[in-house]
């Protein structure tokens, strides 16, 4: 799998899939999309960066280690949902601000921290499970 | 997207408005608590020391949360919280009461016993794949089950434990945790796709997925028919979860494989969650249904009963034997549920608190046992009574109360549920109890016949662990203590149980949590 072209492609491609999985991710809210989705794109970028140019390279660019992205994932989730015992509502109340930024009104939600949570938690195991996979490739 | 302009909507017809007192949240805390410690110990997977020590520091704050919600529960009736503030029933709902309660705070109690256990028996390989994690996730997956008030949530949870499960049981990856792994994986997701059907069904039948809601409406609906149909897959589903006969046998063809603790755990917990599903459908549910089914769940608890019992008597493995003895146990609950009286199905609920607390003591002294003999086969284990007579003593009150046998837990509900069958003249009932402990006592005798009563073999080596440390002891010695805790002084455990029966065959107040104002909706 190792040809010059695609090992030339392939960083420009995995960045363009990992950009475009925040775009994925942030418009889930009310369209097509979301933290699953996006953690799916997401980690098929970093499979496709590992079939080029092999595993270590891959786990020094995301510096963590996928299973810590994945249990951050999770937390960041139950946090999420946790934040509502400030409001007096229930568990997993959706809660809005609307910073304006810029001049640009900017609706943040305990809603959306909890899909943020979702993509690194899928981010986190899929990813795991292919480096895992392409690591037993290279023996 | 709710923009701030849009301020003018009434929010009243699609959200609970009510502001919720703090207190309530127990009923959510033990769910996300577990799974945040469990991400936690996720992270700290390589510093293997300090995650023991948080572990069992996490697990005890989750006694502690659970045991809050019980006293919570008992103070107040059936408390519900329904997520992201929708009308029950269209956000999901939690609803515990006193059973769902009481079940969350002896489950807390057998995790941290195993943790405190698992501090010693889990190397750090065991608990860089995530040990702990797991057990937490497990909890969560448990709890989840003992407190949710929907059914499709409720089958969630158990997918949630099932994973968690399956990673306990192929930690260490052996030839034969797989081969247990790989029938305990595969006979459990026939189950759970059952589940799944029978809850898909229930869908197209009632609209609604929240409990309390099917509740009110199958003691109204016109056409019960299909009732039937639903109340039998969702028996068999759960039976198989609890390991009932004849869909029992995956229990101990795989409950033997894993590492000690995680088999303790399993046992406490795992079937437990099965029976209560069952309780909480067939009693709450369905209760015309299962007066129906009422001869075939009778003949499923004697023939569990019987089988767990004779399988005990022809095992020469420790852990095996245990394995047939959870079983036994189930025939047990499961006669509780057939004859749905509130004597009897508090003595099933009480029998089940015992079962959690023995079972996985019991686990847990065959493992001390092998530590010190290096088997878990009886023809090879001996002496264990010289070398060590606290443990010695305290594996005899476990077996005593594991037969039924007073002044320990186990003797209370197995006498209650006599004279409830007697009372119904249900006395096949009676008969195959009382001869299952008889059974059971022979069964658990030869254990202490061969492993401990007789002397030392050849092969076994000098008893080196005998000088053990006192922690090592330490929660067998506190499971041993509740066990005759609630032996000697039953009425608090009573008088729980009773309530929780009593909420299962009236749901009213159940049904009251969830829709306050106007009974039950539609």
């Amino acid at each position: 799998m190792r040809t010059l072209i695609f090992r030339t492609v392939a960083p420009y491609l995995s960045t363009l899939m990992i950009v475009f999985s925040i775009f994925v991710l942030l418009r889930g809210h009310n369209e097509p999309g979301g933290g699953f989705i996006g953690g799916l794109i997401a980690a098929s970028a970093l499979a496709i960066y590992g079939i080029a140019s092999g595993v270590a390279p891959v786990r020094r660019a995301i510096y963590f280690h996928p299973m810590n992205i994945a249990a951050f994932g999770v937390v960041l989730g139950a946090v999420a949902g946790v934040v509502s015992i400030f409001v007096g509502v229930p568990f997993m109340t959706g809660l809005w601000i609307y910073p304006v930024i810029f001049g640009v009104e900017v609706p943040l939600s305990t809603v959306l921290f909890f899909d943020i949570g979702v993509y690194f938690a899928v981010v986190g195991t899929i990813g795991s499970i292919a480096l895992a996979l392409e690591e037993r490739d290279e023996i | 997207m709710a923009g701030p302009s849009e301020a003018a909507i009434d929010y009243s017809r699609a959200f609970v408005m009510e502001p919720l007192a703090l207190a309530d949240w127990l009923v959510i805390a033990p769910v996300p608590y577990c799974l945040i410690a469990g991400a936690l110990l996720m992270m700290l997977r390589k510093n293997a020391e300090l995650q023991a020590k948080a572990a069992i520091i996490g697990l005890i704050g989750l006694f502690v949360l659970c045991g809050a919600l019980l006293a919570h529960v008992v103070e107040n009736g059936p408390v519900t919280m329904t997520m992201g503030r929708w009308l029950p029933p269209f956000g999901i709902s939690f609803t515990v009461d006193v059973l769902g309660a009481i079940l969350a705070v002896t489950a807390s109690i057998v995790a941290v016993a195993c943790a405190i256990y698992a501090a010693e028996d889990v190397d750090t390989t065991g608990r860089r794949y995530g040990f702990f994690s797991f057990l937490f996730l497990m909890m969560a997956g448990v709890i989840g089950a003992f407190v949710t008030g929907d059914i499709f949530n409720l089958y969630v949870w158990f997918e949630v434990l099932l994973i968690a499960s399956f990673g306990l049981q192929v930690l260490g990856s052996e030839d034969r945790q797989i081969d247990g792994a790989t029938k305990y994986a595969f006979l459990n997701l026939i189950a759970t796709t059952m589940f799944l059907v029978a809850t898909g069904y229930l869908y197209g039948v009632f609209g609604t997925l929240n409990m309390a809601d099917i509740a009110a409406q199958t003691r109204t609906i016109d056409d019960a028919r299909p009732l039937y149909t639903l109340a039998a897959l969702y028996l068999f589903a759960f039976g198989m979860k609890a390991a009932a006969f004849p869909v029992s046998f995956w229990l101990p063809a795989s409950y033997h494989t894993p590492k000690v603790v995680v088999s303790a755990l399993f046992a406490g917990l795992l079937t437990k969650v099965g029976i209560y599903a069952l309780a909480r459908t067939l009693l709450m549910l369905f209760p015309d249904q299962r007066d129906a089914f009422a001869d075939v769940i009778a003949w499923a608890a004697m023939l569990t009963m019987l089988l767990g019992a004779f399988g005990a008597l022809a095992q020469t493995d420790y852990r095996r034997l245990l394995g047939y003895l959870v079983v036994s146990g189930i025939g047990i609950m499961l006669a509780g549920i057939a004859l749905a009286t509130v004597e009897a199905l508090s003595a099933a609920i009480f029998y089940a608190l015992h079962s959690m607390v023995v079972m996985t003591a019991l686990y847990v002294a065959s493992g001390i046992a092998a530590r010190i003999g290096k088997s878990f086969s009886m023809n090879d284990l001996g002496g264990l009574y010289r070398s060590n007579v606290l443990f010695a003593a305290m594996s005899l009150v476990l077996f005593f109360s594991v037969s039924g046998l007073p002044p320990f837990s186990g003797f209370w509900p197995k006498a209650m549920l006599v004279r409830a069958s007697l009372d119904a003249s249900a006395s096949g009932l009676a008969t195959i109890i009382l001869l299952t402990g008889f059974l059971t006592t022979i069964a658990v005798g030869r254990v202490w016949a061969h492993a401990y009563w007789k002397p030392a073999p050849e092969t076994m080596g000098t008893p080196a662990a005998a000088q053990m440390k006192m922690t090592s002891l330490l929660p067998l010695l506190a499971l041993v203590a509740l066990t005759v805790g609630f032996g000697v002084f039953p009425e608090t455990l009573l008088q729980l149980s009773d309530s929780a029966a009593a909420g299962l065959l009236d749901p009213s107040a159940y049904i009251q949590s969830v829709f306050p104002a106007e009974g039950a909706v539609n």
